[in-house]
């Protein structure tokens, strides 16, 4: 397994763990008074899960699986996909920071935060999705 | 990789892209403070990155990886209930996608129509992959 894709999958493990620890925090908002951030951190949660565990092992295990587009670049552009993964990371961690702080006060360097964050992650998604698909191949 | 198995991860790659705009219009949204005027994408954006990209790579991957052991159809006709969940999920994905941007009556229309060749999709997919679940055999495709 290629060092990128260990990134991307032991990554995708931590954030996992972080979605169901949150989510479980938050279930317990009935019974106990929590923090108004994390009661504000739905969304986040959300996307914890979805982008940080799901799309995150998806991206680790096709960059390693997908057939080769190249016998000198097997894993297509390795720059693209090294920006890939970090743009994905830091784009998820400033939202998961940001949103529910600008939930409770929403301010315009919090919002600004939220702008880098959304263009962060379509650049990754658009860096995936350019480095992928020549090597979506038939036989 | 088989073509039907190129379609589904290319088309899942072009949702992919498609509901990260979406999803990017969104939150960036937000933080400019028009977050009302962008609202009405989050059904498209969920149905794209949910049914289009993920689910839709899983079947691609599926119908590329698993052994092919054991089926005894042609492989024309074994393709061509690969080829049915294709198309099914995309226009379900499609009508479901638009549904809610609809307006009046058309919006549920769509989406039930929508559900249901989802649901097309899904009895499609199984009915191709279930036989090449199996640990013995040999076929010709």
């Amino acid at each position: 397994m290629p060092p990128l894709s260990r990134w991307y999958v032991k990554l995708a493990l931590l954030y996992f763990v972080a979605a169901l620890v949150l989510g479980a925090l938050r279930a317990a908002e009935p019974l106990v008074s929590l923090p108004p951030v994390l009661v504000a951190a739905g969304p986040a949660q959300v996307h914890l899960l979805v982008v940080g565990w799901i799309t995150q092992m998806i991206f680790g295990v096709a960059y390693w699986m997908f057939p080769r587009y190249a016998p000198d670049a097997p894993r297509g552009n390795d720059a693209v996909a090294t920006a890939t993964f970090l743009l994905l990371n830091v784009g998820l961690l400033l939202r998961l920071v940001a949103e529910p702080l600008y939930a409770l006060h929403p301010s315009v360097k919090l919002g600004g935060v939220l702008v880098v964050s959304a263009g962060s992650q379509w650049l990754a998604g658009i860096g995936f999705v350019l480095n992928t698909w020549p090597r979506v191949k038939g036989r | 990789m088989p073509r039907v198995s190129v379609w589904f991860l290319r088309t899942s790659l072009a949702y992919l892209g498609l509901g990260f705009t979406l999803g990017a219009l969104m939150l960036a949204g937000k933080g400019l403070g028009t977050n009302l005027a962008w609202w009405r994408l989050r059904p498209a954006h969920v149905e794209f990155l949910l049914f289009g990209w993920t689910v839709q790579l899983v079947m691609g991957v599926a119908v590329w990886i698993l052994p092919r052991f054991g089926v005894r159809r042609s492989p024309v006709r074994h393709a061509a209930t690969a080829w049915l969940a294709f198309g099914l999920l995309n226009v379900g994905v499609l009508l479901s996608g638009v549904g809610p941007l609809a307006g009046g009556a058309a919006g549920p229309g769509l989406t039930l129509a929508g559900r249901l060749a989802e649901a097309g999709a899904a009895i499609a997919f199984g009915g191709h992959v279930w036989a090449r679940v199996t640990p013995s055999g040999l076929s010709e495709m």
